[in-house]
């Protein structure tokens, strides 16, 4: 096998008119924001006929241009992408055959907007945001990966190669590069080069998307988890209760974030059994959460709140104590026999300082919103009925702070992405070994005056997440404000 | 308002005693004592010989007694070892305490002890250090506050408009940028040959002595970057605010022109909120420099922290961490106390 370049034989065609057409939406996009600042606002003018005027003159004309060259560089990106779907290997270059690795997750894109759209006045607040052009272009961008994570961790399919195996030869291999004659691997070439031990690029960074698609938004439930338990009654209560926790919040948020990782992330540390003990302490939110949750409820039918009760907690707990009972470690008390989950030290260590950094912040949210919900005649109305505290917080309170949070959630999935790449990047808690963004941009960064390519793939594909869990949110706020 | 400000005080000290506390006691942990021990006296050491070499430098006195010596509110230890050699605290390492060694030698006495990587005192560690990352930080506020003020002012201006949407997605795209991410790809486009456009130095070092628009430029827009995107969406909500306050319609129906009432009517008051936004970031832009100095070997303050940690160098990690603390807390207060004066609708009594 020879080389691939990028493009491939598409791109003899197809980069000349693509390239000319990105310099003259970029000139036209420059060209209407000067004219902006310039130009009155537009008036809705009738016209004889009945139509409403748009704006005119040179800047509508260019507004018009920026529209329709962005539609048509839009339609050559999709022309690139399909064009190395129906080509046969290697005709359409790294982007075609990397397209090709992503068919499945083309699919399920493709039948999630489908089902979606067909069926969005009846999915509530989801379907809203598929009348948000920014809200779809970020779910697009969260579903990629996150397709790509299960298709990948689950079935095994998107990647090329080992994400560990070396193949001698392709140190630091341009993008493209063919596997050298005689190697029994399936697939003829590293797609996106091979990094500093000679490993394939592209399946590093698809595989690093299922520890990142794994601990990120499981690590930001568990904050919202700790913050909505502390945060209600702080905000419901106030008092002395809410000094102290307020102060404990405020205390962990002044720590500089990097310096609390070296702190608890250190092997020394993690020897001594600190994390183990933080995890026990934080892990337990959950089962006080749902424990409440369904006693606040169901405490006058006695018998369903038992049966209901046991049902939630039981499997729970045997998942809490299986979690944070590690063979090794100090805080060892379930037996070997019982523990369902065996959760690698290393990201459990990393599981927690992201759990504790995180949930002040959502503490102080809910704090905030409680203290701004307690006042509305619901909660007077809940409070003459005579229902619990409990109750009333967890039932009155909480449903009714579901938009900010919702929409926070997104935003804090995105934050501990980048916490976690920040780990990877300062070698902490993960091994070195390990696909993970942040440990892969460390790895490339070494080099990186050098060899640019196995730093980047990783870092656009950290940006690309966040970016889209950002302008998730970001439709979703604006979706929510409509009503 | 005095009493407000006595109050912050309070709580602010608290909370610094408290953090300090945390970092020494984590610090000081035996696992990491033992690799202390080890890297400081022979890495070979029988698990006996740690012990006395702990014993006899006053490591394995109870952790509060330390803290009080370290904090200089208890006397510094005198221990002699078994083979006679008489160590102090206070003593200059190597000498035995005489009549002329003070009892009290901690921070508040101003020692900071000596730092065990690069065998030198603390506070002159820490004085240079902070130095260098206060020039970049100059650097970085001098392009980060009026960067994101213009884009918020000039998207929030008017809401809703081509150039309202185009600017926000730019914010967006910069706070979803992390400064690993940001500075892996500029150093990639703007400092090696690849895409032909290499006008900037992947490094930083130079710019520790000398610093030039080239050496310099790069490490600031990074920093400055990831920053700039969060306060110019809060300049811009607070403008929109502004925008559609009564005084605004009024002086609109005044027929006052659009580039006065932006000007001389809405600007000021909707600076107020970005100050405290900006305020509040400083702890967050401790992050980005410490990121930052890393990958462009800048060695200033984030860069010692990085040596300090790795390297559980007790005495300059914990200098490191009263600076930063510090820093945080007093921006806290600035920005509760600069609210008050700024708006004219709190009043604390």
């Amino acid at each position: 096998m020879e080389m691939l370049s990028w493009t491939g034989s598409l791109g003899t065609l197809l980069n000349p008119v693509a390239t000319a057409h990105f310099i003259a939406f970029a000139v036209a996009l420059v060209a209407q924001i000067t004219m902006g600042f310039f130009a009155a606002e537009v008036k809705l003018q009738a016209n004889t006929d009945g139509t409403l005027m748009k704006r005119g003159g040179a800047l509508g004309l260019v507004e018009n241009a920026v529209k329709w060259l962005f539609l048509v560089l839009v339609v050559v990106v999709v022309i690139y992408v399909v064009g190395g779907l129906l080509m046969p290997y290697g005709k359409a270059g790294i982007i075609g055959e990397m397209s090709k690795r992503f068919i499945p997750v083309w699919i399920a894109l493709v039948a999630t907007f489908t089902v979606s759209i067909i069926f969005k006045r009846k999915l509530g607040l989801y379907g809203k945001l598929f009348d948000s052009m920014i809200g779809m272009i970020g779910f697009t961008l969260v579903m990629f990966w996150v397709f790509t994570a299960i298709f990948v961790g689950v079935f095994d399919l998107i990647a090329t190669h080992d994400p560990l195996s070396q193949i001698s030869g392709l140190k630091n291999a341009k993008p493209g590069v063919a596997l050298p004659e005689g190697s029994e691997e399936l697939y003829a070439n590293y797609l996106l080069g091979g990094d500093n031990l000679a490993r394939d690029i592209f399946s590093r960074m698809v595989q690093g998307s299922v520890i990142v698609i794994m601990i990120a938004p499981l690590a930001t439930i568990f904050a919202f988890m700790v913050g909505i338990t502390l945060g209600l009654p702080a905000g419901y209560f106030g008092g002395r209760l809410d000094t102290i926790l307020s102060f404990l919040a405020n205390l962990i948020l002044a720590f500089p974030v990097i310096l609390l990782f070296y702190l608890l992330v250190t092997p020394e540390i993690v020897a001594t059994g600190l994390p183990n003990y933080m995890a026990s302490f934080l892990f337990i939110f959950p089962l006080v959460f749902f424990g409440v949750l369904i006693n606040s409820r169901f405490y006058t039918q006695p018998k369903r709140n038992r049966v209901l009760l046991a049902v939630v907690l039981v499997p729970l707990a045997v998942v809490y104590l299986s979690v944070i009972s590690q063979t090794g470690s100090p805080l060892h008390i379930w037996p070997a026999a019982l523990d369902l989950i065996d959760i690698p030290g290393g990201i459990l260590v990393v599981f927690v300082s992201v759990v504790f950094v995180n949930s002040p912040t959502v503490f102080r949210i809910v704090r905030g919103l409680a203290l701004d919900i307690k006042t509305r005649d619901y909660v007077a109305a809940a409070q003459t009925r005579g229902e619990g505290t409990w109750y009333i917080m967890l039932w009155e309170i909480l449903p009714n702070a579901r938009g900010p949070l919702i929409v926070d959630f997104c935003l804090r999935i995105g934050y501990t992405t980048i916490l976690l790449g920040t780990l990877g990047f300062f070698g902490l808690g993960l091994p070195p070994e390990s696909p993970d963004w942040g440990s892969t941009i460390n790895e490339g960064r070494k080099l990186l005056l050098i060899y640019v390519h196995p730093a980047m793939p990783p870092a656009i594909a950290l940006l690309s997440m966040v970016l889209g869990l950002n302008l998730l949110a970001d439709g979703l706020r604006e979706e929510s404000l409509k009503d | 308002m005095g009493l407000f400000i006595l109050r912050r005080l309070g709580v602010m000290i608290l909370t610094a005693l408290c953090l300090t506390f945390i970092v020494f006691w984590l610090t000081n942990l035996f696992p990491n004592l033992e690799k202390l021990a080890k890297t400081q006296g022979n890495a070979r050491m029988s698990d006996e010989a740690v012990v006395s070499w702990l014993e006899n430098r006053g490591y394995s006195q109870p952790t509060l007694v330390k803290y009080g010596e370290w904090l200089g509110v208890l006397p510094g230890y005198v221990i002699e070892a078994a083979d006679g050699t008489v160590r102090g605290r206070c003593a200059p390492s190597g000498t035995a305490p005489d009549d002329t060694t003070a009892t009290f030698c901690g921070v508040l006495q101003g020692d900071w002890g000596q730092s065990t990587v690069f065998r030198d005192d603390v506070s002159s560690i820490i004085g240079t250090r902070l130095g260098l990352t206060g020039k970049l930080m100059g650097f970085v506020l001098l392009l980060m506050i009026p960067g994101a003020l213009i884009i918020g002012v000039l998207a929030g201006m008017r809401e809703g408009s081509r150039l309202d949407r185009s600017l926000s997605t730019v914010s967006i795209i910069s706070t979803a940028t992390p400064e690993y991410v940001s500075g892996v790809v500029f150093i990639a486009v703007f400092a090696t040959g690849t895409f032909g456009m290499q006008w900037f130095k992947g490094t930083a070092t130079s710019a520790m002595d000398d610093a030039t628009f080239e050496n310099i430029f790069l490490p600031v827009l990074t920093i400055a970057l990831y920053g700039m995107g969060y306060i110019a969406r809060m300049t811009r909500a607070s403008m929109t605010e502004v925008m559609n306050a009564q005084f605004i319609r009024t002086a609109r129906l005044k027929g006052v022109s659009f580039p006065n009432i932006v000007l001389k009517h809405a600007l000021r008051n909707a600076l107020i909120a970005p100050f405290t936004v900006i305020m509040l970031q400083f702890p967050w832009l401790l992050n980005g420099v410490v990121i930052v100095e890393t990958l462009f070997n800048y060695k200033g303050f984030g860069w010692t922290l990085v040596q300090a940690a790795s390297n559980n160098d007790i005495e300059l990690l914990l200098g490191v961490s009263v600076v930063s603390v510090v820093v945080v807390l007093v921006t806290q207060l600035i920005s509760d106390i600069g609210y008050v004066f700024l708006n004219p609708r709190i009043r604390i009594s």
